[in-house]
């Protein structure tokens, strides 16, 4: 694995410091492919040659604008629609009518994805929402999505994706009702659009205040922090989820060893977790 | 692709030799139909294959260049139950199929 590598420990050390003091995320020795597959489009889109000039240009005092540049690309995670599938179908057929049975008087439905990427993870569940649950539209519904990248949330504001994007995991007929072509993108409709709240956050600092949640989506994300600020992100989302609510993480992620306030639940082929009855 | 999947697979190189062989095998699970054909098209296909009701569970999937909305929009109207714009890999043929509720082989 780091056997290929093309980048000198030294420049890794660099990266990884760089990436570390600006997000918390962890990049340690064994994660190299990961750096060079993630920084190669910079170093083409800079006209530099490797990572060994990257971090030579990062040394130099005027490089301010490139470190975020780097730190953007390092803390990006790869995503598409209806990611993995299974946990949208959890959502659809188990999460979200237990969570509508269990607020049918107060009629207020509350979501956080905390790492909402390039968006699809929010639109993904909005669409699937509005397909099978309308009665949502009368309710005090709120959605927020987060991300630590500005530039990531600027491109889920505007909703626009390629045609490699939209190829993938969503469904044709979805593609048909809340898209339209916007030049040779295809863009979410205003009417989804406009039901997400996209807000700047990075996990690993403070917070700002958030309402009780009843579904939080964390998938894929806690992989990049270590244990401790791993620990410190579910103490805090422990205090925002309510006490029937639900949280999902990425397929390969668990609570287990992290947190014991948390007890996994499988549903049909998705895992999630939910905080354990005092 | 398919066939590493696990799936039996049929090829035609028209829409009519396409139901041609349909009426030959009886039944087939799904169909990657391409839109621009000589003889009969895709979508001409796909609008031949609902109007028969021995066919419903049939899932059509368009494959194709054409990647207009307007396409889309006809594709599904005339009863195909995915699309898949040209150039895709196998990745979005599988998650495809999972959308279509069918298991690999």
């Amino acid at each position: 694995m780091a056997a290929d590598s093309n980048i000198s420990p030294e420049d890794f050390d660099y990266i990884s410091k760089l990436v570390r003091d600006h997000s918390a995320i962890v990049l340690d020795r064994g994660k190299e492919y990961l750096v060079e597959s993630r920084l190669w489009p910079l170093i083409n889109s800079e006209g530099l040659s490797g990572i060994g000039e990257l971090v030579k240009k990062l040394r130099t005092p005027s490089a301010n604008k490139l470190h975020e540049k780097v730190v953007d690309a390092m803390t990006t995670n790869e995503t598409s629609f209806f990611r993995d599938f299974h946990p949208f179908e959890a959502l659809k057929k188990v999460v979200v009518p237990e969570i509508m049975k269990n607020r049918a008087a107060e009629r207020s439905f509350t979501i956080w994805c905390g790492a909402s990427s390039s968006g699809q993870e929010p639109y993904s569940i909005l669409m699937m929402l509005r397909e099978n649950f309308p009665a949502l539209a009368s309710w005090k519904f709120k959605f927020i999505a987060s991300d630590i990248s500005r530039e990531m949330l600027d491109r889920c504001r505007e909703g626009s994706y390629s045609q490699l994007e939209i190829n993938r995991g969503l469904p044709a007929p979805y593609l048909v009702k809340y898209f339209q072509r916007n030049g040779m993108q295809w863009q979410i409709k205003d009417e989804v659009r406009k039901l997400v709240d996209f807000r700047e956050m990075n996990l690993a600092a403070d917070w700002p205040f958030l309402p009780q949640l009843d579904i939080v989506m964390m998938r894929n994300v806690l992989i990049y922090f270590d244990v401790e600020i791993k620990k410190a992100i579910l103490g805090k989302i422990r205090k925002f989820l309510r006490p029937d609510g639900y949280l999902f993480l990425g397929a390969a992620e668990t609570t287990m060893n992290l947190d014991e306030s948390f007890v996994r639940v499988q549903l049909s082929q998705s895992g999630c977790y939910r905080l354990r009855n005092p | 692709m398919l066939k590493e999947l696990g799936f039996e697979v049929y090829d035609a190189g028209d829409g009519k030799q396409a139901l041609d062989r349909l009426k030959e095998v009886g039944k087939i699970d799904l169909a990657l139909v391409d839109w621009n054909m000589p003889v009969m098209n895709g979508l001409e296909f796909v609008c031949a294959v609902r109007a028969n009701p021995d066919h419903n569970d049939m899932r059509l999937m368009m494959v194709t260049t054409e990647t207009e909305m307007s396409q889309v929009v006809k594709a599904l109207e005339a009863g195909a139950n995915e699309y898949v714009m040209k150039p895709f890999t196998k990745d979005i043929i599988v998650e495809k199929l999972n959308l279509m509720g069918i298991s690999q082989g």
